[in-house]
């Protein structure tokens, strides 16, 4: 599974990298983000996309698990 | 989402009708809200330049920034953060300024004048357009700042600090603090303190809660068909417009007046209204957010965010003192070598720090 790293990065950057990620069309996807605004994106954009995402809480951070 | 998008709608009604009522309690005209002008009347009062027109601490943006302070502090989004970039960041503030000024307002008074009937203004969208997609342009081919890092609480709590300094100075008033005398141009025009101050926590902390921004908006619906953001942009055009029609009607003082000629704070010129915004909007995505934005942010504990402010606050301090600022009479030679200078920096920033020239 293929797991993008956008901590750090501010929006739009992290959808930015998700989109790119996304191209390759595979079932599942992990994103690692640290900022609340990042995570609403990356959510909002996978969800258009058909992708259910779950978030997952690790300190100050977001482990998003996207699945088609 | 619709609920995300229900709530930008109602933030940006709201926020429409207080930049319409703060022009009715004593601010200029299509200036409810402008961030580089309040920020440039700041870099004023500070001394930062000698415009006497110009000079006002102004409690938007010091309300701005603690509305978005104390919200995220409730709702624990108050994270300190920065190391992305700052000189560049700093740079860019700069010219992002010289940009706003030359047009004479930031990407929100643009909205504001538009809906105040400023036709100047339409030129300043088309620019404004044309500089987001040159920062699309190099977001798309990997343009980045890289990343931040965590930063302690002191670091992240200084710049909202600082605001409250700011309020201090303004109602403390001491002597080497510079106040535009009555009638001696649009600094001496303003709401009072207190109104002034709680418009900023309210739009502050709506615009924290929706992540509003003038320049994501255009960007957004370019890079991904995503319109949150463009909704409340649009939200605010049109009931700001509503309101300014309701003072019209119910003052009988014009609060739209439709045309192109005598448009309060603004001129006619509308090739550098034009590339004035494109170099503002081009500089604003390269940083990742409009002015408002950033202010927002740094209410946050963003100091890659304050760094930009500091650097739009000395942005105008140069756009004065170089005249480079424009007025009603329209730009000045100086200020179209200095946008011309600044669309080159910006472009030269975009490349340098885009992917593909790293290879």
């Amino acid at each position: 599974m293929k797991t993008i790293d956008a901590r750090g990065l501010s929006c739009p950057e992290p959808v930015i990298m998700t989109k790119n990620a996304l191209a390759s069309k595979e079932a599942a996807y992990e994103v690692l983000v640290d900022n609340v605004t990042a995570k609403e994106n990356v959510t909002r954009f996978a969800t258009h996309q058909g992708y259910q995402v779950k978030a997952e809480e690790k300190g100050d951070e977001y482990l998003l698990h996207l699945k088609k | 989402m619709k609920n995300e998008k229900t709530v930008i709608t109602g933030a940006g009604i709201m926020i429409g009708l207080i930049a319409a009522a703060l022009v009715f309690f004593g601010n200029p005209v299509n200036m409810g809200f402008c961030i580089a002008c309040f920020l440039r009347d700041t870099s004023g009062a500070l001394g930062l330049h000698s415009a006497a027109a110009v000079q006002y601490i102004r409690p938007e943006i010091i309300g701005l920034v603690l509305g978005s302070c104390i919200l995220a502090l409730v709702n624990k989004e108050f994270k300190p953060r920065g190391g992305s970039a700052p000189v560049t960041r700093f740079i860019l503030g700069v010219f992002v300024m010289i940009g706003c000024l030359m047009f004479l307002g930031c990407p929100f008074r643009m909205i504001l004048r538009i809906a105040g009937g400023d036709l100047n203004a339409i030129f300043g969208l088309v620019g404004f357009v044309l500089g987001i997609l040159a920062g699309v342009f190099f977001l798309k081919r990997g343009y980045t700042l890289k990343r931040s890092y965590k930063m302690p609480k002191a670091e992240g709590g200084l710049f909202p600090a600082l605001e409250i300094v700011f309020l201090v100075l303004l109602v403390a008033a001491p002597a080497f603090i510079h106040f535009t005398e009555p009638e001696g141009g649009p600094g001496a025009k303003h709401a009072a303190i207190l109104i002034s101050l709680a418009a900023g926590l309210i739009v502050g902390a709506l615009a924290q809660k929706t992540r509003l921004c003038m320049v994501g908006g255009i960007r957004d619906a370019v890079l991904f068909g995503e319109y949150k953001l463009l909704i409340g942009f649009a939200a605010i055009l049109v009931s700001a417009l509503v309101g300014n029609l309701i003072l019209t009607a119910a003052t009988g003082t014009p609060y739209f007046t439709l045309g192109m000629a005598g448009q309060p704070v603004a001129h006619t010129d509308g090739l550098w209204n034009a590339l004035g915004m494109l170099l503002a909007g081009f500089g604003c995505v390269l940083l990742g957010g409009c002015p408002l934005r950033q202010l927002v942010l740094a209410g946050e504990g963003n100091t890659d965010s304050a760094i930009a402010i500091f650097g739009l606050m000395v942005g105008a301090a140069f756009a004065h003192n170089f005249g480079l600022a424009s007025s009603g009479e329209g730009p000045t030679a100086n200020g179209k070598i200095a946008v011309i200078i600044g669309i080159v920096v910006v472009a030269v920033i975009a490349v340098l720090n885009s992917r593909k020239s790293e290879a």
